[in-house]
This record gives structure tokens, sequence and C-alpha cells, in this order.
């Protein structure tokens, strides 16, 4: 741009020549000049406030605009990250020994109703009835059109009840998501399972808590929110489970029993492989406590557990161990055993005589109450007292099962010398099949106390040592005698050196005294004898063998068959291979005189 | 000079603005999707939750030996049996490998009578 000159030449001398002053050129341009760049500035400064006006509203137009959208909008947590989501669900699942599944969770709904919503509650109680034979037409009408303004259906449905009730198309009806416990294997293990049920219930959610056996025992680890990805694993194996429980009914069915029990556990371990009590029930709908009767004949009833009985003969083996371990007899050391024994003013008698004398070893294999008796003379009460407390007969068995702390043995107020007597061949203490497993398992394992335990790997245990290896090689023998030559032979099977003591003991009435006709009969052993692996005790409630002429109730025509069928199904599946040859039992060297 | 850094600065106002927006929509998108897919795993989770425990129910004990017995005239199976285990030394021999089944049948190819099975 050429700048107009201030004092153009031209003009200066125009104005000299009039006699004009030249100087009113240069004010008059500078006039002009200043009245452009005024006229610029005023424009440029306008424009400059349109634009910050403008800008001003775009900006105050955005933030009102985001505020509505903001007042508008659904409220919404921003996220920065997906983290990854797990399932929900309240309780661990229980596995077994080889990871099959015992308890699981499974949703499904429960059915509500907000009856003042509900549009035609005549049809949707004739319909709810319709899909739900259970409920009552006219007291379910009662209900929606009460007064409440909230009604709980069912707690439970089945997908396709779900369906139904979606059919019914009643606005009323709700449905709430509930979490339940699935057993699916059913009947199986239902005493160490126990059972669970709805705690705390809500409309979005209901609390499951454990009723009882491990489910009651393990609640707090179960609902662990830490834990609930990884499955509690129990020592039970499932398939030996249920060859168990399948002998074990068909031998109750065939020889009358109205209940039985059977325990296989690790001798060393500990670990309840299998522990079975009929009558059973199903764990997916466990039944009430029952209100009158005898609650041992209920099926919830844990008889391996929780059945505290007189086990009989069974016992005999601890005071004979007893001596053996103080030294005062050998096992061919003679005692007598003339049958009856006077005890102050009672009597104790044989099954049948014996004659004379018996060697210990033959007191064991031949029963003889008369004989063990004398043994445990020997001992003395106060040794007997401490060795059964050591061997745990005196407290409850601490098995992860919410029964065991209450399944205490019952034993003698006073213990006076009849009670010592009567004690040393199972009569005057009660205890479980259980105690009496764990006392086996001492007894043939090498000697060390053994703490049952329902949990894979057992309780750590390397326990006190009860008895001396020596002591217990001796009665591994013993035991093995008593299959091989006496009160058990029905339980020799082949390959598995079974070994182990019967019990027949009579039921005490309830008024007092024994019935003549009722007994327990009770098999206590271990195979294979030769390197003790598992501990099985059977017991069976009021069994009677009636092929031959007469009716017999003792053990080894009752408990001992059922043993032997139960060890020759449930050996191989535990992977016990039977040997070939017979080996020799004892490792110590005889001397004889 | 001045002019063109003012230019200059305005387009990168404008290309990170764009950015801007474009990345936020991303993120929502993969938001999205990540929680559709947290979804499918969740249904999925329970979905592989109810097979196993239909797995089991279906594998129960019970059942099986059911099944084993009624269909024992096909499977010939029976419960396990301590002398079903056998020592290794007295296994038969491992029989002689058998000819190869061709479509062809020829009389030269036949192996002959001793060889066969």
């Amino acid at each position: 741009m050429i700048r107009k000159p201030l004092r153009p030449l031209a003009q200066v001398l125009d104005a000299r020549t009039r006699g004009e002053d030249p100087d009113r050129i240069e004010a008059e341009n500078i006039q002009e000049r200043h009245d452009a760049m005024r006229d610029r500035f005023r424009l440029r400064a306008e424009g400059r406030l349109l634009f910050l006006a403008f800008a001003f509203c775009a900006a105050f137009l955005t933030i009102g605009a985001r505020m509505v959208v903001l007042a508008g909008a659904d409220p919404a947590e921003p996220r920065r990250f997906v983290g990854a989501t797990q399932i929900q669900s309240q309780r661990a699942d229980i596995l077994d020994r080889n990871g099959r599944l015992l308890a699981t969770n499974h949703t499904t709904s429960a059915l509500y109703s907000h009856p003042r919503e509900l549009i035609d509650p005549a049809r949707t109680a004739r319909e709810l009835a319709r899909i739900f034979p259970d409920l009552d037409e006219a007291q379910l009408l009662r209900q929606l059109t009460g007064k409440a303004s909230f009604v709980w259906l069912r707690r439970r449905l089945s997908p396709e009840q779900v369906q139904m009730v979606h059919d019914i198309g009643e606005p009323g009806l709700y449905f709430g998501p509930r979490e339940m416990r699935l057993y699916p294997n059913g009947r199986l293990a239902a005493h160490v399972l126990g059972g669970a049920r709805f705690g705390d219930e809500g409309v979005h959610s209901a609390e499951v808590i454990g009723t009882a056996g491990v489910e009651l025992a393990l609640d707090q680890r179960l609902r662990d929110p830490q834990r609930l990805d990884t499955p509690v694993e129990l020592s039970l194996d499932l398939t030996v489970q249920a060859v168990v429980a399948e002998v074990l009914d068909a031998g109750m069915k065939m020889l009358g029993a109205k209940g039985a029990a059977a325990i296989i556990m690790d001798a060393h371990s500990g670990e309840i492989i299998s522990m079975v009590s009929l009558p059973d029930f199903d764990p997916n709908d466990r039944p009430r406590p029952p209100v009158s009767g005898d609650p041992g004949d209920s099926p919830i009833f844990n008889r391996a557990l929780q059945g505290v009985y007189e086990l009989g003969s069974v016992m005999k083996v601890f005071p004979v161990a007893q001596a053996l371990e103080l030294g005062l007899v050998m096992p061919e050391t003679m005692v007598n055993s003339s049958s009856p024994m006077q005890l102050g003013k009672h009597r104790i008698r044989d099954f049948r005589n014996y004659g004379p004398q018996l060697s210990v070893s033959d007191v064991v294999v031949k029963s003889s109450n008369v004989g063990t008796v004398r043994i445990n003379n020997m001992v003395g009460t106060t040794h007997q007292q401490a060795f059964l407390q050591e061997l745990g007969f005196f407290d409850a068995v601490p098995v992860e099962l919410a029964e065991a702390p209450r399944a205490r043995p019952l034993l003698p107020r006073r213990w006076s010398d009849i009670h010592a007597a009567t004690i040393s061949y199972g009569h005057g203490i009660s205890v479980s099949p259980l105690h009496l497993a764990q006392g086996y398992a001492a007894l043939v394992n090498g000697g060390t106390k053994v703490t049952p335990s329902l949990l894979k790997g057992g309780n750590p245990q390397r326990g006190a040592q009860v008895i001396s290896p020596q002591t217990s090689a001796l009665m591994r023998e013993m035991l093995r005698k008593t299959v091989t030559e006496g009160t058990a032979k029905m339980a020799d099977i082949p390959g598995y050196f079974v070994a182990g003591k019967t019990g027949t003991a009579d039921k005490m009435k309830p008024t007092g005294g024994y019935y003549k006709d009722k007994v327990m009969a009770n098999f206590a052993g271990t195979f294979p004898v030769t390197d003790p692996r598992y501990v099985i005790v059977v017991s069976l409630d009021e069994p009677s063998e009636t092929s031959g002429t007469e009716v017999r109730r003792t053990a080894g025509w009752t408990a001992v068959p059922v043993t032997a069928e139960i060890i020759r199904r449930a050996a191989p599946l535990m992977g016990l291979v039977p040997a070939l040859e017979t080996p020799r039992l004892s490792g110590l060297t005889r001397v004889g005189n | 000079m001045r002019p063109l850094f003012v230019i200059l600065a305005f387009l990168t106002v404008l290309a990170s603005g764009f950015w801007a927006y474009k990345e936020n929509y991303a993120t929502k998108q993969t938001l999205h999707e990540a929680s559709a897919l947290n979804r499918e795993i969740l249904r999925l989770r329970e979905a592989i939750a109810v097979q196993r425990a239909e797995w089991a129910y279906l594998n129960r004990p019970d059942r099986l030996a059911e099944l084993v017995e009624a269909n024992f005239d096909r499977l010939g199976l029976l419960p396990m049996q301590p002398n079903q285990f056998a020592p290794l030394a007295t296994l038969p021999e491992r029989p002689p490998e058998l000819p190869e089944i061709s479509d062809t049948y020829s009389l030269k190819a036949q192996p002959d009578a001793e060889d066969a099975p």
C-alpha cells in the first residue's frame, strides 16, 4: 500500500502560490489518516467483541446443554477399566478325593407376588394351583386378595415352572434369583454331606447355610469369600462309597437288620475313604429331625458317628494289646478260662465253654470273655483307663462333622471292678464305630495314634506312639488268626489277608437289662494285614441269619460275610492288588520253650 | 511468521480435539465390548457349572450301575473282582501282526497259511 504523503509537494507549492498556509494541508492529511486508522481499529475491536461474545455464548450454551443432559440421564458410575468377573456363588463346591463333584450350587428362581398389582387374582390362583399341585387354590386366593402387599409363593422353581408362570402373564408375579445347594449323587454320602438350607431371605438373594455334616462343620470355610473358587476336597472316594453302600444295603436287607454302618479308613493318615450309615436320606431334601420316637431310628442319624453302642468282643483286643505292651503276657501264655467266672456277686460266662485254659492268642481267636477279664485283671483298672483314654475312647472324635462334638462315648460313672471287667470285653462302655476304627488303626499301623479326618490328606499326623511296633505286629498276627481259624472265617478273602475281630453285643433295653434276641453285630479289622493300609468297621443293628435251622445272630454269621463282600468289591477299586503268595506275618523271631 | 504460527496452533488444537473425540468413542466402544464379553464369560461359566452338575448327576454311581445292569447283554460288565488282577508274567505273548486290510482282493497278496493268525 502506498501511503499518501502528508505534505504532497504539488499541493504545498499550490498553496504557497495562493498564499495559504501549507501546514493546514498537512494537518488535514493527518486528520484524514487518523480517521481512517480509527475506523479500522473500531472495526477490529467490534469484530473481537463479537467473537468473544460468540465464544462465551457457545461456552455457556455447551455447559447449559450438558447440564440438561446430565439432569435428564440415568446416573452411571464412570468406568476406567473392566475387571475380570467371577460368578458370585455363595458356597464353595465339595469334591471327593478324585475330584468328583459331591456338592455344588445351582441358580434357580423364587416366586413372590405383589397382590396389589395383580389384575385377576382369581385366575392367578387357579393357574398357580394348576402349575404347583401342592398349593391350595382357595388358600392361595385368600392370600392374594388379602391385605398383604407382599406374598412369598415358592422357594425354588424349575426352569419349566418359571416358563409356565411367565405364561400366566400376570404383572403382579415376580421372580427373585436364588442359589440352591445341589447334591448330584443323591443319597450317597448323605450323612457326611449333611445338607443346606436358606438362611436370611431377601427378594434379590438368600443366604445358603449348612444344616449338618461337613456343610455345617465347614460352614465358615465354604462361605469364605476369599476361597469360594477353591473347592473343598474330602477324603471320601465316591466309587468306594457307592460300593460299600450297595453291599451294606443288600446285607442289611438280607439279614433283616434295621440299620447298618460301615467305615473304611486309611490306617496311617486317618483319611476316611468311606462312611456309610443306613437307612439314609436325600440331602437335596433333608428330612426334619423326628419329634417323637428314638432319634437313633431316624434316617438322618449317622450311625457310624453318632451311634454309640456297646460294641462287644471287638473291644477285647485292647486289654490284650495292653497286657502284651506291659510285658505281662506273651501270645503263648496260658490263662485260666474256665467258664463261668465268679466276680463278686456277678458271673461272667463265655458263649460256650472253651475248657480250663486258653493261650492269650486263643482268647482273642475264640473270643473268650473269661480269658479277657483275667488278662485285664493283670493290667489293672488304672492302666486300662489310661490306655482307653489314650486311644480316644473317652472323648468325641474330632472329625469334620457337625455332629461329632456331641457324639460322646458313654462311660460308667464309677469305674468299679465289675465295670473294668465288662468293659474289657466291650460291655458297659458305649462307643461309636468311628471310635473303634480310630482305636484299631492305632493298634495295627505300628502303634501310632490316628485322628480320623474327612479332608483329603487327612490331619498331618504321626501321632503319639500308643503301643510299640512289636506289640502291633503281635496284634496283627492274632487278628489274622481270628480270621483264618477263629470267629471270622468268612472274612478270609484270598489275596487280601484280612485280619479282624468280631463282636456281638446284646442290645440294652431302654428299661434296663438286655434283650435276648436283639444284638449289635460288629466286625473291626484291617487289610492287608501284611502292611495295613485300611481299617474297616462294619456294624449291623439287629441282624439275624435265618438260612439254617436255627436263627443265628452272631457277628461271624452276619457282620463278617458283609465285611468280606465289601472288601472283595472295594479293595480292587482302591487299587489294592491281591497278593499271590502267603507272606510271613511277624517280623519277630519266635523263641519257644 | 506470526499468522503461520497461529494457523498451525489452531490446526493442532483442531487435530488434537478430533483425536480426543475419536479416542473417547473408541474407549467407550471397547468398554462396551469388554463388558459384553464379560457377560458372555459369566454366562458361559454359569453354563459350565450347570453342565458340571449335570455331568455329575448323570454319572452318579447309582445310575451307572442301573445302566450297566440294563445293558448287560450288550456290555457284559460285572463288578470288579480281586481275581481279575493278573501278574505281568501270566499275560499271553503279543499276537503276531495281522495282514493289512486291502480293498482289492487278490490271491497273490494272500499270506501263507502259516503266517495267518
